[in-house]
């Protein structure tokens, strides 16, 4: 994740200037873009097209088909020639349905803007009568908006923009509460800036691409539902005509002449799919989580791609044994190594701690051992991860598996994401047993509170049926570890395990761990950032850094006499307790250099 | 000359309101009557875990969160009538600087654009002198001055930690409240901004308040150290006292669990 | 549990009461004289007066909003005057005939949409997802009330082997066989674009789902793919697409007036446009009244489903 941010900086800038680019890259928005220009260019034309006059009658012409001659469409009921009024008609539904947008996105962003950065009585009050909208089946309340009016394409226009109101004022607003706790705001009115300034200068220009998405999500909507009221003869009233007053027209004749009705129906479907086509193409060049591809669905296993086969079982008298391990993350046609030939073994009953900043590769170095690492981006390009002498990543799909919670388990930093939230924790520990064991259901359950006494949870057979979010944070990280335990592994893998924890609570997780590992024999590989974690718990520590180890060896040593010039960097850097003020002292001749 | 912050029987509580159908929210108590002070060109630490209240400290001494009761002297100035008199008039007093440094800056805004507003709104400077103050600033967080037309998410952490920096500097108050501003920094950045925030104090004369959940790290900048607990303060010393005998039973278990690099050797 | 419904029920009833102000608002805010507007222009002035004292139209407004309230609350809806028959009997009529074809579509979008979306996120980018997209694009770009009248003339006039309209055959109809033979088209009409809508945002929900950390916890557990896909990743994406389906069952509803009118399904929404076109007043405001407020009880149903699945939301 850290590497993926870190990456980031350096494509925003153009990627910015490219959005044009990006979406013409998408050949559905490409195309959607290309009939809609189409469209809306006769629509603006008309009036310049050497066209028939679309309200001219003539009786004695009517209901020519398609490809008669003077008549490329044909004519209607009243000999009028039916690609004329498609054009003009066209010209009206776009212009309705953009007005109806237009009203739509101003009054619904504007309401939800002061409601969500108001909060409080006002966005209570707003967000009620917003409800009390949406508490009417969409068509329903312009139904009974153009009952009020009258019918009139007008009328129609205010109810289909009064009734898209709603959805404008509760996306606004879910994205302005969001913005409005953020620090930046907060920053903004210490520097001086007034309510209404920040509103506007600081919260508006995030909330835009939501405003934008959102429109071009409905516009498509409003000219289909401004269409079906015409249709319903409660839109554009004769002589006036718009496309679902052509079909509404039309259909008493579809048994003889469909194409009357057929012929705009199509047309209100050409132009509400190049608006959708189009309107996906801009909901994805706008929102940042679809164009960093966060929305693709991750593999069961992380893709391997290596170049050079390893062999698939050595001789070592390690459990755990990593050779030469490369794994990259691929964002378009480039990859970003994030680990570079890693190589380390952990033996039984050890701990190895590997440390290292964010953006360091550990985390993924951790998570590749048993392929977790979210795939796309991420791929295995080389080495190999032995455990008891068997490369795991030579193994199949279900060989893998069959390692995951068994003979491997993994703790994971915050367990209030990690764990499931609507599953209760004692089922989850419980699956955990079942993935494995050929036992029954009760009797896994039975096992889960065992499991919850020993990590020391008390009233374990009571907190067996709760939540996560019930728990405190120590608590679930004890969930956590109970169900690494599950299956009795040899390899434990902790992956940050108590950075989202207290101090004290932390100091009593590490006791815990090194308490298990001590009484069962446990491998430990420990991943952290905390130097003081390491020298509490680990026996050898390997440094990381870029995607490389570039030390390793015995915690007491590597601490003592570090001698890459990183590791000795990097203890300086770490405050100890009773160092005082001369810890400032000691690191300035550090940066010295650097600050010129 | 008189104290920079002078807090008296602090309270806080969140909730308690009234719902729709006459029942009570659930009430918390952020802060149970906390007293300090902090002296000039002094910078005095509140250490604490999550939920101890020393965040809430925070927010309502810059005028974030208003006290539920209780008394702060700002200054010399009274925090309710600093309030009265806009956001304008606290932020010329007090400052704040952020745990996260990416979140505190605008991303659609660039660092120019960020920094001009409290030298327009806080010191009414022209456009001339805006300019020359930017640099100035800049310089003072040791950053490039090529940074003005950039945009936040072009700064790693530590360098957007130094433009938040500059901001509170802009507002030229000579009281920073620091709300964990290198927790979420790596080790090497963290004692970087440390040494940075250290000579600041010293060329412009500050006294901050430091709030931080690593006791190693408040050891090392602070001349007294406040320890809360579940809202309450229980522990007031320098920094020595407190670190070498502390006196409550908290405190002793805090500095107990607190990893450090020496137990590899001791064992 | 039970406290949590009592609480969506207590919350359900303001929701209530503003939908019979605003209900109440369409009669008081037409403008013109009501009394003329129900009576048509050649009203003799003695039915006027009569109209008007019936109606309570002689008094303030807040006074005939309490007359009428009491009345509605007791089951009186007026009389419409087109029809000649009381309100509440055409209503009541209609509505089920409109719940029927409703009920239906909604069960079908739901299936179809649901599946269709898990299939689409599972396979992600691969045919089977490019294939659903596509439909499901077309899908919501759909007029209804267009592929109203292409199914029939593809079923009932090219090939006949569907009737066209009504919900009984005329002759000799009557019994469930009938009734469904009626229903097909209408049904799958109504149903094409919330399929579309419930696909999507399936689709969507799976994708970020599968990306949080709990499914890497699944997986890291040894469990299945199908198992980490059908009981831990689709659990969590339902209870977010649970709502919708809710929002979608009130653009059934509505698109329920478009597919009335075209298959002349005897059903509250081709009542509606029938009404407003002939301003009779009282029928629009009691159906308007009738089908919002089994909207606003069925998205409580919603709630309390999407409550029953998700513990964090119980309290």
């Amino acid at each position: 994740m850290s590497q993926i941010a870190a990456s980031s900086p350096a494509t925003e800038p153009s990627a910015r200037l490219s959005s044009w680019s990006l979406l013409l890259n998408n050949r559905l928005a490409t195309g959607g873009l290309i009939v809609l220009g189409i469209i809306a260019l006769l629509a603006i034309l008309a009036p310049l097209l050497p066209l028939d006059n679309p309200n001219a009658t003539a009786p004695a012409d009517r209901l020519q088909p398609p490809f008669s001659e003077g008549h490329l469409l044909g004519t209607d009921q009243l000999g009028r020639d039916i690609l004329s009024r498609l054009i003009w008609g066209s010209q009206v539904s776009i212009a309705v349905g953009l007005s109806a947008t237009a009203i739509a996105a101003l009054a619904g962003s504007l309401i939800g803007l002061i409601a969500g950065f108001a909060r409080g009585r006002t966005d209570n009050i707003l967000m009620r009568l917003i409800d009390m909208l949406m508490a009417f089946p969409y068509i329903l309340l312009a139904l009974a908006i153009v009952a009020v009016l009258g019918p009139g394409l007008l009328n129609a226009l205010y109810a289909i923009a009064i009734v898209n109101i709603p959805f404008f004022a509760r996306n606004v607003r879910g994205v302005t509460i969001g913005l409005a706790s953020r620090e930046f705001v907060d920053a903004a009115r210490l520097s001086g800036k007034s309510w209404l300034a920040i509103l506007f200068t600081e919260v508006l220009p995030n909330v835009l691409p939501v405003i934008v998405i959102t429109m071009s999500t409905t516009v498509g909507w409003m000219i289909l539902e401004t269409a079906g009221l015409s249709f319903l003869g409660l839109g554009a009233q004769p002589p006036q005509s718009d496309l679902g007053s052509m079909l509404g027209e039309g259909r008493s004749l579809l048994f003889n002449a469909p194409h009357v009705s057929i012929i705009p129906g199509l047309m209100i479907f050409a132009l509400v799919m190049s608006i959708n086509l189009l309107g996906d193409g801009v909901r994805d060049v706008l929102d940042p989580r679809l164009r960093a591809g966060d929305l693709t669905r991750p593999r069961a296993v992380t893709r391997i791609e290596r170049k050079t086969k390893p062999k698939s079982t050595i001789d070592t008298d390690a459990i755990l044994d990593v050779r030469g391990l490369e794994t990259s993350f691929q964002r378009g046609r480039s990859a970003f190594p994030a680990v570079k030939s890693v190589s380390f073994s952990v033996k039984k009953g050890e701990c190895l701690g590997l440390i290292g900043e964010s953006g360091s590769g550990k985390s993924v170095t951790a998570l590749s051992l048993l392929g977790l690492v979210a795939s796309p981006p991420g791929v295995i390009t080389e080495g190999a991860a032995y455990i008891e002498g068997e490369d795991v990543l030579s193994k199949s799909e279900t060989g893998i598996r069959a390692l995951r919670g068994a003979k491997v388990a993994y703790v994971f930093q915050d367990p209030l994401t990690t764990l499931h939230p609507l599953y209760k924790v004692g089922d989850q520990i419980a699956e955990a047993i079942l993935a494995h064991q050929p036992v029954s259901k009760d009797e896994a359950k039975k096992r889960a509170v065992d499991l919850m006494e020993q990590v020391g949870i008390r009233d374990a057979a009571e907190r067996v049926d709760a939540f996560p979010h019930q728990m405190s944070g120590g608590q679930r990280q004890r969930i956590g570890i109970a169900m690494a335990l599950a299956n009795d592994p040899d390899i434990i893998i902790a992956d940050e395990p108590t950075t989202a924890l207290d101090v004290t609570v932390q100091a009593k997780i590490l006791d815990l761990l090194q308490d298990l590992r001590t009484k069962r024999g446990l491998a430990l590989l420990l991943i952290t950032h905390d130097f003081g974690v390491v020298a509490q718990v680990c026996d050898k520590v390997a440094v990381m850094k870029d995607g490389e180890i570039v030390e390793a060896g015995v915690t007491e040593a590597v601490l003592r006499d570090p001698q890459h010039a990183y590791t000795q960097k990097l203890k300086a850097c770490v405050p100890e307790l009773g160092q005082g003020k001369a810890f400032l002292d000691g690191v300035r001749p550090l940066f010295a250099e650097a600050a010129q | 000359m008189s104290d920079a912050i002078v807090v008296r029987d602090l309270v806080k509580t969140f909730g308690g309101g009234r719902t729709l159908f006459g029942g009570r929210t659930h009430e918390l108590h952020a802060v149970k009557g906390v007293s300090f002070e902090l002296k000039q060109n002094e910078t005095l630490a509140i250490v604490g875990e999550s939920g101890s209240g020393k965040s809430t400290i925070a927010r309502m001494l810059v005028g974030l969160e208003t006290p539920s009761s209780g008394e702060m002297i700002i200054d010399g100035q009274d925090a309710k009538e600093l309030r009265a008199q806009g956001s304008a008039v606290f932020g010329r007093v007090v400052q704040y600087v952020f745990q996260d440094p990416v979140a505190s800056l605008n991303p659609r805004k660039t660092i120019d654009n960020i920094l001009d507003v409290p030298l327009r709104l806080l010191c009414g400077y022209d456009a001339g002198k805006r300019a020359a103050r930017k640099k100035e600033l800049l310089d003072a967080v040791q950053m490039p001055s090529d940074t003005l037309e950039r945009y936040p998410h072009e700064f790693s952490g530590g360098q957007a930690q130094r433009i938040a920096i500059a901001r509170a500097l802009a507002a030229e108050a000579r009281i920073m409240v620091l709300d964990e501003p290198v927790s979420a920094l790596d080790v090497s950045v963290q004692a970087q901004v440390l040494l940075l925030l250290d000579d600041l104090k010293r060329a412009f004369d500050l006294s901050y308040l430091f709030i931080s959940h690593d006791l190693a790290v408040v050891e090392s900048v602070s001349d007294r150290v406040a320890v809360m607990y579940l809202g309450e303060m229980v522990e007031l010393d320098t920094a020595q006292t407190l670190f070498r005998t502390p006196s409550h039973d908290y405190t002793r278990e805090l500095i107990a669990s607190a990893p450090r690099l020496e137990s590899a050797a001791a064992e | 549990m039970l406290a949590y419904i009592a609480k969506r029920l207590l919350a359900a009833i303001p929701v209530l009461f503003g939908l019979s102000i605003i209900v109440f608002g369409i009669m008081a805010l037409i403008p013109g004289d009501t009394a003329t507007a129900i009576l048509g222009a050649y009203a003799t002035p003695e039915n006027v007066a009569r109209v008007n004292r019936e109606l309570g139209l002689d008094r303030t407004l807040p006074e005939q909003y309490w007359v009428w309230i009491t009345n509605v609350l007791q089951g009186d809806f007026g009389r419409s005057y087109n029809l000649n028959r009381p309100v509440l009997d055409e209503i009541l009529e209609r509505y089920s005939a409109t719940l029927v074809l409703a009920g239906v579509s909604l069960v079908l979008c739901s299936i179809f949409g649901l599946l269709a979306g898990i299939v689409s996120a599972v396979r992600q980018f691969g045919w089977a997802d490019r294939i659903i997209t596509f439909f499901v694009l077309i899908g919501i770009s759909m007029p209804a009330f267009w592929l109203g009248l292409l199914l029939i003339l593809l079923f009932a006039v090219q090939w006949r082997i569907l009737p066209a309209s009504g919900m009984f055959a005329v002759y000799g109809g009557g019994d469930f066989m009938d009734l469904l033979r009626h229903l097909i088209l209408p049904a799958v009409t109504l149903a094409v674009v919330a399929t579309g809508v419930i696909a999507r945002l399936t689709r969507a929900s799976m994708l970020e789902v599968l990306r949080q950390d709990f499914v890497r916890t699944a997986r890291a557990k040894g469990l299945s793919e199908r198992k980490v896909i059908y009981a831990h990743a689709f659990k969590a994406a339902f209870v977010n697409v649970i709502p919708v389906i809710g929002i979608q069952a009130g653009f059934v509803l509505g698109g329920a007036v478009y597919v009335e009118t075209v298959f002349q399904w005897p059903g509250i929404g081709a009542m509606l446009v029938n009404a407003i076109s002939t301003r009779d007043i009282l029928l629009v405001q009691g159906g308007v009244l009738l089908v919002a407020a089994s909207y606003v009880l069925f998205n409580l149903v919603a709630d309390v489903c999407q409550a029953l699945l998700d513990p964090r939301l119980k309290t």
